[in-house]
């Protein structure tokens, strides 16, 4: 049983990676990687959002949206899944939202920490492919939380990776056009095709 | 002219995805074939536009605060329809793609282009100004989705141009080109013509 959930984490985390197989949240992910503290901040508050989204979002599939599911309200037919989108952008906008300000009242160090990370993962496609990659292929609510740790997890280490290595690149000698965008480009092609090397482990 | 401006401006000079770091995400993953590269393209220029156009319809009534919050009911329900749309007309498709369509919503570039231009701007300009941003986000796509198919599968939009050796012709396939990190060799690339084009865009180190 444990190692169900085991084995879900460590391929959420290496051979599902969401931002080098799945290529979601490329946007903060070349933009934000100059600096490996930044990243590292961004990196904890994408786990932490993503390990609450997705659980709560699973809930509101199984008992709301899902064929079938309002069965317990009476109503046994309806099928409100094309809401699916509208709903989880919701969800996570109004999570990202609690908890800054919980975060603001009671961790104050950290909300500090995080600072504008916060709001802009609202518009990271990492939380709402998660979403979407659990309901696609059916979580049940264990699984959905293990799910939403490896994922979060994952992003966060090929962040940091990347921006390892971008810091190093300041001191090589870059073609002019290639510099920061183009080359950045290149080494997530590289850090992509490592990560690949994964993707033949069976657990 | 106004509007011509904001029609190309978008595509080389000022190219979202290759200037901006905008809607990456989906650049990389829906390019292995040149037609689902098309549908992608149709599918965010138009949302890109009437969100951008919907936005700035509005843009007087709406207090600052929410603002966020409205942009993106705008903008979900835009991909909801699209979303519909390709699953009634174009399903295999829709099924290759999957979770890319609906992650237009947090595509940055509908999302930026609401924010940065439809809040300041009338609806005309912005209808097309977003059109002008889908072309240039269309203009990435196309040149990495053909590349892909033709060395990839050596076709292009699903016809042999290339004879491959499995059926007795000359070309072998390049297996890396169907595998999604080549696109990001693709990207890093075209940004280099680009620049060495225009050299006004090149980073400072």
């Amino acid at each position: 049983m444990i190692e169900h959930y085991v084995s879900l984490i460590v391929k959420a985390i290496f051979i599902e990676n969401l931002a080098l197989s799945f290529f979601l949240g490329m946007c903060t992910f070349l933009a934000v990687s100059k600096r490996v503290s930044t990243s590292l901040g961004l990196g904890v508050a994408v786990i932490v959002v993503q390990t609450i989204t997705i659980p709560v979002n699973n809930l509101l599939y199984t008992y709301l949206l899902k064929e079938g599911a309002l069965a317990w309200a009476g109503f046994p037919e309806v099928d409100l899944s094309f809401l699916g989108l509208i709903s989880y952008i919701g969800v996570i906008a109004a999570i990202v939202q609690i908890l800054e300000m919980a975060l603001d009242k009671f961790f104050p160090a950290l909300y500090n920490a995080l600072g504008i990370f916060l709001p802009l993962i609202t518009v990271n496609c990492a939380i709402l492919g998660g979403s979407l990659f659990m309901v696609e292929r059916d979580y049940n609510f264990g699984e959905s939380v293990a799910y939403g740790i490896g994922s979060g997890v994952g992003w966060a280490l090929a962040i940091a990776i990347l921006a390892g290595i971008r810091e190093k690149l300041d001191y090589s000698d870059v073609p002019a056009g290639l510099r920061g965008l183009g080359i950045t480009f290149m080494t997530s092609g590289l850090l992509a095709i490592v990560f690949m090397a994964f993707a033949g482990i069976k657990l | 002219m106004k509007i011509k401006e904001l029609l190309l401006a978008p595509v080389l000079s000022n190219n979202p995805i290759a200037l901006g770091v905008l809607g990456v995400c989906s650049a990389l993953a829906v390019t292995v074939q040149l037609k689902n590269v098309f549908v992608m393209c149709a599918a965010v220029t138009l949302v890109v536009a009437f969100a951008n156009m919907g936005v700035s319809i509005i843009r007087n009534h709406v207090p600052n605060s929410v603002r966020i919050i409205v942009q993106m009911v705008i903008i979900a329900t835009l991909v909801i329809i699209a979303e519909q749309f390709l699953k009634a007309f174009v399903y295999d498709q829709w099924k290759t793609m999957a979770v890319y369509v609906g992650l237009i919503i947090t595509n940055c570039i509908v999302m930026g282009r609401t924010e940065a231009f439809g809040m300041k701007n009338g609806p005309v300009e912005s209808f097309f100004d977003g059109i002008g941003n889908g072309l240039g986000y269309s203009f990435i796509l196309i040149i990495v989705g053909f590349f892909r198919e033709l060395f990839g599968s050596g076709a292009i939009m699903g016809f042999q141009v290339f004879e491959l050796t499995k059926n007795g012709g000359w070309y072998q396939p390049n297996g890396m080109m169907l595998l999604p990190p080549s696109a990001f060799f693709i990207i890093g690339l075209i940004i280099w013509a680009i620049r060495q084009r225009d050299p006004s865009q090149v980073e400072e180190q």
